[in-house]
């Protein structure tokens, strides 16, 4: 009642403000539609007009036309492969990384040992293992999953403990006036209140696994879409690297907004 | 027989400090921070501690509270301590009812009498309607009043403040204390303060103890009175004691700083 009298009340310079947002909205999305439209149809016209060389820069129509062929080049099949190795490396990462966390926020004698370790493993490029690891893992998919793990494991780690640690000590505090023991300190307080964090992480942690399959698949060169790609580059078949990496694109984008979805409704 | 009764259990020790001494081991030495420091506070008693800054008086509440430990002496308690803290620290993913169960569910006590007792005190002290809102949904008033009920919900025998007020704004600040005041004394609740505030410490207390430079010793303890019938923070400001009181502390106070 009290509000609709209150809706009805909204004044003309309030309209006028409500609309201003609303029109640049729409402005920035339909110029960025309008940015997508023109790249797509100039490098479609200049392709047709033998102005660039289709065989190197593919073509927006043939993308389609090999996107729409799925079953011809396995698509689905590489895509899968892919899925399941990007989303097993995310979910031990994840997992591994909030557990080893939370060891080293309990104690801070490892902490303090396993620092300088940390910060080398952090910014020694994990590619760099990728033979290593095959040789001990064996040239296949538990190999991706173990570079998929070992780009976004470190960073997991880090990236939770400075969340744990940095935890309002005040709070911490009044959990202890109740003589709250560590276990409750954790559960009730530190925990809850870095799920900002953990949701912040995990964004990072598709993206990094992502990377991580990738480049395990260019290496191992089994399948994934990884291995369309090299495939796709070494045989000259361009149409298939470019649709590949735009598949690629959508399924990074389609990660990021179902962890986004998900925190909307964890967080309020 | 009503009067004898309540008179028995104004008698009635809650706390007892002993001769406490605190020295702290750091790097590049040891820190004396309490010597012998001695008081009792009765049932249903308001005492404030007041001090330089930096003279341990948080630390002296710690110790009291069981957070930190003591060099030499000895406290004695009768029963469970409650501490109010400067912030509110109520937990943002919480709503007010669940943020009040807190100190209930750490100590494993959130039966249905005590869930109760806490519906009770939010119906009594005007926050039960918001009891499904969030602390963000609060005002700094109200969200210092939650706290206190958080505290209160585990049924202390007596109750620590530590600078509780001194997060919120002026006017706010005297709202609170005012509102606060009239909580503990209806609830019969046994309070020791810790405030750089005299004002405050005055206008609450019915002794207040007054602390020297680190190593910190007692210095002084006032006994606070105001003829008045119905005496509450906002109006014993206004008797002319008020400032006799405050001008001899602040004396004292600044007798140390120049030292």
């Amino acid at each position: 009642m009290k509000k609709n009298k209150l809706k009805s009340e909204i004044s003309i310079d309030r309209k006028r403000y409500l609309k201003k947002i609303k029109v640049n909205k729409v402005l920035v999305l339909v110029t960025q539609i309008g940015i997508l439209v023109a790249f797509i149809g100039i490098w479609e016209l200049l392709a047709n007009q033998g102005i660039i060389d289709s065989f190197i820069t593919s073509q927006p129509s043939r993308i389609v036309k090999t996107f729409l062929n799925l079953s011809s080049n396995d698509l689905l099949e590489h895509l899968k492969i892919t899925l399941i190795e990007t989303l097993t490396g995310f979910t031990l990462g994840t997992i591994f990384g909030v557990i080893i966390a939370i060891i080293l926020w309990w104690s801070p004698f490892i902490s303090k040992v396993s620092e300088p370790f940390l910060v080398v493993l952090n910014s020694l490029p994990k590619v760099a293992l990728g033979p290593i690891i095959i040789i001990w893992v064996g040239a296949g998919m538990p190999a991706i999953i173990v570079m998929a793990l070992a780009i976004s494991l470190i960073v997991t780690i880090l990236d939770i403990l400075n969340g744990l640690i940095n935890t309002d000590k005040e709070k911490i505090k009044m959990a202890r006036t109740f003589n709250a023991n560590k276990m409750q300190v954790l559960t009730k307080v530190v925990l809850p209140a870095n799920i900002t964090t953990l949701f912040n992480t995990l964004k990072v942690n598709i993206g990094l696994s992502l990377v991580g399959v990738i480049s395990g698949e260019f290496l191992v060169s089994k399948g994934g879409l990884g291995y369309l790609i090299v495939y796709g580059g070494q045989v000259f078949k361009l149409d298939l690297v470019m649709t590949s990496v735009i598949i690629l694109g959508i399924v990074a984008a389609l990660m990021y907004e179902v962890i986004e979805l998900m925190r909307r409704k964890i967080v309020k | 027989m009503e009067n004898d009764k309540k008179e028995n259990a104004e008698e009635e020790i809650v706390l007892k400090v002993n001769n406490i001494s605190k020295t702290y081991q750091a790097k590049n030495g040891e820190i004396e921070a309490l010597t012998n420091i001695n008081f009792d506070i009765k049932q249903g008693e308001f005492i404030s501690i007041i001090g330089p800054s930096g003279c341990g008086k948080s630390t002296l509440l710690s110790i009291i509270s069981g957070l930190e430990s003591k060099t030499k002496g000895e406290i004695k308690i009768d029963g469970k301590v409650g501490y109010m803290l400067q912030k509110d620290n109520l937990l943002e993913w919480r709503t007010i009812y669940k943020n009040v169960l807190l100190g209930l569910e750490i100590q494993k006590t959130n039966t249905d009498e005590n869930k109760k007792y806490v519906i009770e005190l939010l119906k009594k002290y005007g926050l039960y309607e918001f009891k499904d809102k969030y602390p963000m949904q609060l005002s700094g008033g109200m969200r210092q009043r939650v706290a206190l009920i958080r505290t209160l919900a585990i049924r202390p025998k007596i109750l620590l403040l530590d600078e509780a007020f001194s997060a919120l704004d002026y006017q706010t600040r005297l709202m609170v204390t005012e509102d606060i005041y009239k909580i503990l004394k209806e609830e019969n609740i046994t309070a020791l303060m810790v405030t750089h505030d005299i004002s405050e410490a005055i206008s609450m207390s019915d002794r207040v103890i007054v602390l020297s430079q680190r190593p910190a010793t007692v210095k002084n303890i006032y006994n606070i009175e105001f003829d008045m019938p119905n005496r509450t923070p906002l109006n014993c400001r206004e008797s002319p004691k008020f400032s006799r009181y405050f001008n001899s502390m602040w004396k004292e106070l600044e007798e140390d700083e120049e030292k």
